[in-house]
């Protein structure tokens, strides 16, 4: 277990350097001049020139890299915007504020959505797609199977919208979606953020009911099901304790990726909600033409992404004992 | 009516006779292209603490007539008929829970590749320890000894250690032999063994079935050994039932069958097998054709298409009547042939080889 996350960690970082050095690269690969952009619109070449030199921008590419890579760990002072103590991703270009504040500022809107959504459609898929699988054939699969049809055809910038007009502005049962601080209030935070993941969970809880239920049912035709049965074990233990074991490993796979998506598709709901989270922040890099910011996020969600993967393996190899972890 | 021992539904009591007694038993599916005939007016019986060996080809019938005695099929697309005693007891429409008390307890079952048939999640000393907690009530400290001193008992070393270890964790053969110690941890009066060497090594096979033989000398258990070999038969049963089409072909003891088979499906069976004390120049001559498909099997003997034999019995018996065993006791073949006829035929072939 040890090993298996020393070594997962370790990957963990190759893969965190190789998405800034790409982002990096395809970043000076654009045609947009960072350093003009920056400088304004009437720029003589001097001024340019000493921006150039404050961003660090007159350095080979991979000296910058280097500095931009060891500021995260010892810091690094900037002429134009002083000391910047690690872990210093920078400042950005646009808004002259560090990098590293703007996304922990940011980062918990995006985490909140994210985390809370993932809870909402496991717990909801999963419970209709045993139940579609414990009545198979029967009305209430039926209904389960086809609703989950209709919520995967739908968009979060359809139903969003939607549910926010009746629900907030027609009914006035919730408030509009915002974030508060979960420390400050979590039951704030809970009610606040209810449409955004209710809205979420309507169109991915039905990939999971429909997983749920094939797996649950092939499952039950298995042979280590039927010897469950053999030994006299009740039908709700058999479905319960076999059956589910099994049919958890392919769904909490899909998960890992449904978890990247969920994260990289921020940027929709946020938009749609008016969430000021990392999603926005991104959308804002690239056309400011930002580059710590955009290495930042980038940085900081491929970091996100890769350590709920390590979760979902771990969790992966604490459900089937076969998988083991060194 | 005598009273009744330990069965708790009335009217179920009957007279002493064979530990198990099936009795004109029919298993049909219904399926998307029809009714499925698996098995079709089967009788047998098992005395107390003996062997019988049910043998035919893929299909005949033989595990879903064992998979009903447990009544395993779900009820929803399968209609049964006939007669299945366990002693005293009626299983055929028994209820859930009724089956449920007894599958494990009195009646337990190894299937044929242990596995797929094990449980990955769990490990083998739970699986072995539930069954225990479920019928004896037993908590979880009493029934891991227990699990621990079944795994001795089927000769698996260091019990004590390997209890925690999961299916994947074991050979072929400890997973076998895991298995039958689950299946004998509530000392059932019955043991259904499903093709229990086939997905083994040959050794280990020999093992197993030593293993078999030697738990029933101990505890008189009676077991019905299904498998397609009739090598396992040979060395194992005391009883043999031949089965085809999900019906009998011919049932007797061993000895009976396999040297003086009756039925020219077995004759089939017993030649299409390699044999040490033969001529390596003696051809192996399989049974020829393919087995019926039990949608629409084929009037009159299910085996005509594939008999040689049939133009012998003169009228057209063979196409239009369906044979049954006959005599219904001791050595009994379902064939027109008469038996002077098969002697003929098989001192023929004898000659032939020879």
């Amino acid at each position: 277990m040890t090993s298996f996350l020393v070594r997962r960690v370790l990957g963990a970082i190759v893969i965190l350097i190789l998405i800034s050095l790409i982002t990096f690269y395809l970043f000076y690969a654009l045609p947009r001049d960072p350093a003009r952009a920056f400088c304004g619109k009437i720029c003589p070449p001097a001024t340019l020139e000493l921006v150039r030199h404050n961003l660090g921008m007159d350095k080979p590419l991979f000296v910058q890299y280097w500095l931009w890579l060891s500021a995260i760990f010892v810091g690094r002072d900037f002429t134009q915007f002083g000391p910047c103590p690690a872990p210093c991703l920078g400042y950005s270009f646009a808004t002259q504020e560090p990098v590293f504040d703007a996304i922990v500022d940011r980062f918990p809107v995006t985490l909140s959505l994210t985390i809370g959504a993932s809870v909402v459609i496991l717990s909801f898929g999963i419970l209709t797609g045993m139940l579609a699988a414990w009545k198979v054939g029967q009305p209430l699969d039926k209904i389960a199977s086809s609703s989950s049809v209709i919520g995967a055809s739908l968009q979060i910038y359809f139903v969003g919208p939607l549910v926010v007009f009746f629900v907030v502005d027609t009914l006035g049962l919730l408030p509009r979606p915002s974030y508060v601080q979960f420390t400050e209030d979590p039951l704030t935070w809970f009610v606040h953020l209810l449409i955004p993941w209710l809205v979420l969970s309507i169109i991915f809880t039905a990939n999971y009911t429909r997983m749920t239920r094939s797996q649950m049912l092939e499952q039950l035709a298995e042979d280590y099901v039927r010897t469950a049965r053999a030994k006299g074990m009740s039908g709700r233990s058999v479905f319960f304790r076999f059956a589910w074991r099994g049919a958890m490993i392919p769904i909490i796979t899909i998960f890992g990726v449904d978890l990247a998506t969920l994260l990289g598709g921020a940027i929709i709901t946020e938009q749609t909600f008016t969430l000021h989270g990392i999603g926005e922040l991104a959308v804002q890099a690239v056309q400011n033409t930002d580059l710590p910011m955009l290495l930042g996020v980038t940085v900081i969600g491929a970091a996100a992404i890769v350590f709920l993967n390590i979760v979902v393996d771990v969790l992966y190899a604490f459900i089937d004992p076969r998988v083991r972890l060194n | 009516m005598t009273t009744v021992s330990w069965s708790s539904e009335p009217g179920t009591s009957r007279g002493p006779g064979p530990f198990l007694s099936v009795r004109d038993l029919s298993v049909r599916f219904s399926t998307e292209d029809g009714v499925v005939r698996a098995v079709d007016g089967l009788s047998f019986d098992v005395e107390k603490g003996t062997t019988l060996g049910i043998v035919g080809e893929s299909g005949s019938g033989k595990s879903v007539t064992n998979l009903t005695v447990l009544g395993l099929h779900d009820p929803a697309h399968t209609e049964i008929d006939g007669e299945i005693w366990l002693e005293d007891q009626e299983l055929v429409g028994a209820s859930g829970s009724t089956l449920e008390k007894l599958r494990g307890n009195r009646v337990a079952m190894i299937f044929q590749d242990p596995l797929t048939s094990l449980s990955p999640f769990h490990t083998i000393g739970r699986q072995i320890g539930e069954v225990y907690r479920r019928h004896r009530g037993a908590n979880r400290k009493e029934a891991r000894e227990r699990a621990i001193e079944m795994l001795e008992r089927v000769g698996i070393p260091q019990p004590a250690t390997r209890v925690d270890h999961y299916p994947h964790e074991f050979s072929g053969g400890m997973r076998q032999r895991a298995m039958i110690a689950m299946a004998l941890v509530c000392d059932p009066d019955l043991l259904i063994a499903d093709e229990p060497t086939t997905a083994l090594d040959v050794t280990v096979q020999a093992q197993i079935l030593d293993l078999l033989k030697d738990l029933q000398q101990q505890f008189g258990t009676t077991i019905i050994l299904i498998t397609h070999d009739l090598g396992v038969v040979a060395s194992t049963a005391d009883n043999v039932l031949v089965m085809y089409a999900g019906r009998a072909a011919e049932q007797g003891t061993v000895r009976e069958v396999l040297s003086k088979p009756r039925h020219p499906y077995t004759w089939g069976l017993l030649s299409s097998m390699p044999r040490l004390t033969s001529s390596v120049d003696v051809p192996l001559v399989p049974v020829r054709g393919t087995p019926p498909s039990l949608l629409s099997p084929p009037a009159g003997c299910a085996f005509h298409p594939r008999c040689d034999f049939s133009q012998l019995v003169g009228s057209d018996l063979c196409f239009t009547q369906r044979p049954d065993i006959s005599p219904e006791s001791g050595h009994g073949d379902a064939c027109y042939l008469t038996l002077q006829q098969k002697r003929d035929i098989r001192t023929g072939d004898t000659k032939e080889q020879a």
